[in-house]
């Protein structure tokens, strides 16, 4: 399974905080799975969109597989 | 390297003091609170939301590699979470060098680094309503 964790504002506007995915038998890329949990609301999401895998800063166009976890977020405030 | 995700207060001289790093001649400390007012809006209050994994491994990231750069002997971050009240402390980096142009330096990099590349979103709570802080991204700062 893939896990998809979503924070701040894309959390809001999709409602969902974590998701589990099953993998495709076909490549994925990280958009592939957004388009699979946002569907028509991705138009609403913040950009630029972040992308993490397994916690570290990835992109959209990242490849995926089973057993990652993949996060997506707004740009990040910290300090 | 120390680093710490909390809800809770800290000491920022308590903090740096319990800490004997040896062949340090210079200490750097930045300590960032929550404003009182955004454009013209009052801040009551910001509500920090992280990535808890993620933010501790970026962090690591971030220290190590500032440190590897700057040379510097320890370096601590404390940043908090959850509601924190205008005034209040949100971060803590604290870095020890053997001179002083290495500390500011290093000290910068963390704070500059911070603000782009680890995972943590704010709240702003006025009187008008809760606005999210725009954000940066990893390549704002080149």
């Amino acid at each position: 399974m893939i896990t998809i964790r979503c924070f701040a504002q894309v959390r809001e506007i999709l409602g969902c905080e974590t998701r589990e995915l099953a993998p495709s038998h076909t490549p994925q890329c990280a958009s592939d799975l957004l388009k699979a949990i946002a569907g028509e609301r991705a138009a609403d999401l913040p950009m630029p969109l972040l992308v993490a895998i397994n916690c570290e800063h990835a992109s959209l166009t990242s490849p995926v597989k089973d057993g990652d976890e993949v996060a997506f977020f707004p740009p990040v405030s910290g300090g | 390297m120390i680093i710490r995700l909390q809800a809770e207060d800290f000491d920022p001289e308590r903090e740096a003091q319990a800490l004997d790093v040896r062949g340090a001649g210079a200490r750097v400390s930045f300590v960032g609170t929550v404003r009182d007012t955004a454009e013209d809006r009052r801040i009551e209050a910001l509500d920090i939301e992280h990535y808890p994994e993620m933010t501790r491994a970026e962090l690591g990231r971030i220290g190590a590699a500032v440190q590897d750069r700057h040379r510097l002997l320890e370096v601590l971050v404390i940043h908090r979470y959850g509601r924190l009240l205008s005034h209040e402390r949100i971060v803590l980096v604290t870095v020890w060098s053997a001179h002083r142009a290495q500390a500011f330096a290093g000290c910068q990099a963390i704070v500059d680094a911070l603000k782009t590349r680890a995972p943590f979103w704010k709240k702003e709570i006025s009187p008008e309503g809760a606005v999210w802080v725009p954000g940066q991204t990893p390549q704002d700062l080149g």
